[in-house]
């Protein structure tokens, strides 16, 4: 699991407050850095979209501290050492085994061979 | 191995013959009404959205029920920014996950899970949402729309699907109940195998739409 998975992921429990289940924790137990082609546009795309404290935090949670600004800078379309930050923190750094938690109800999806487990029981979807 | 240069130039021809080499269910389930996206459908799908509406190329890109992938390979050698694919079932997602390896895609992942459950919490999160649903017949009746109302809700841009033209009345009853624009691109023969105990003959020749829909707003 990338970071820009989960940034877009949140937990379905039932019963959540609206917006809830976002962001999952993340507790890492083997993490890989792998690197992947460098997009420009595509990232700056991006930038906007994020949501950018998820990702500092989720980050932070894997000994990837990213040296990403507080929030991105006003002019980062054209700044590409600062679009090569996002892009590695976003895309090349991924999650192979551990778990995820919800931060509403505590529950717990296992990321296994980098795919996160959000399956629930009948009763939780 | 597969290793492609200059991917997002491929012909249709090519990402076919790429296509092909993509592993599929070794035991599908009926439950789940697994059965591949054809090599030659899935290349036409793909070569249309990513050509003629411009979705794919840096798109972030959401493949519901993806399967072994399919779709979401395509996707990722016509030069998806990432493609997420969604299912529920591990046996697949491990299929797909070999595939990933052996193309040496790098701009894929998969996440687990119930898509049916997956609605109002990802909304708009994807650029662009690409699925071959389960076409909700036998016991699954009716899971074709609520694949289609998730992709609704999760999709910025544009959501592609393939329906049984038979159902293509209904579907447009619901588009505009939904408020959502859809647009029959293509009609398809889909050459469904045999896969299953209950299928009589070698192999079926249904009447596939392949839809476009778009939110009215965007008018496009």
């Amino acid at each position: 699991m990338k970071l820009l998975t989960h940034n877009l992921l949140s937990s379905h429990v039932r019963g959540l407050r609206p917006g809830g289940g976002f962001p999952l924790q993340i507790q890492a137990s083997e993490v890989r850095v792998r690197p992947v082609p460098f997009n420009a546009a595509f990232v700056a795309r991006l930038v906007p979209r994020l949501r950018w404290a998820a990702l500092l935090e989720a980050a932070e949670s894997l000994g990837h501290p990213s040296e990403l600004p507080p929030e991105p800078a006003p002019d980062y379309e054209a700044d590409e050492p600062f679009l090569r930050r996002v892009h590695h923190v976003l895309l090349e750094v991924e999650v192979l085994e551990g778990v995820l938690q919800c931060p509403d109800s505590g529950r717990r999806f296992p990321i296994s061979k980098g795919i996160p487990n959000m399956l629930l029981s009948e009763e939780e979807a | 191995m597969r290793k492609l240069a200059n991917m997002k130039k491929l012909k249709l021809k090519e990402l076919e013959s790429c296509l092909q080499q993509v592993d599929t269910f070794e035991s599908p389930k009926l439950l789940l009404e697994q059965y591949p996206t054809r090599p030659h459908i899935a290349a036409c799908m793909l070569y249309t959205i990513h050509n003629t509406f411009d979705d794919i190329e840096n798109k972030t890109i959401a493949d519901l029920g993806c399967g072994c992938g399919m779709l979401s390979i395509g996707s990722a050698m016509l030069g998806a920014g990432l493609c997420v694919g969604f299912d529920i079932d591990a046996d697949a997602l491990e299929v797909f996950n070999t595939n990933i390896e052996d193309f040496e895609l790098t701009n894929i992942n998969m996440v687990q899970c119930d898509v049916c459950s997956l609605s109002d919490s990802m909304s708009e999160t994807f650029d662009t949402v690409i699925m071959n649903p389960p076409f909700g017949t036998k016991h699954n009746k009716g899971m074709d729309m609520i694949f289609l109302k998730t992709a609704l809700q999760m999709a910025g841009t544009a959501v592609y699907s393939l329906h049984k033209t038979s159902t293509r009345q209904h579907i447009e009853k619901k588009a505009d109940e939904w408020d959502v624009k859809m647009e029959v691109v293509a009609e398809l023969r889909y050459d469904l195998p045999a896969s299953y105990k209950f299928h009589k003959k070698k192999s079926v020749d249904i009447e596939v739409d392949f839809i476009r829909f778009s939110a009215k707003k965007l008018l496009n």
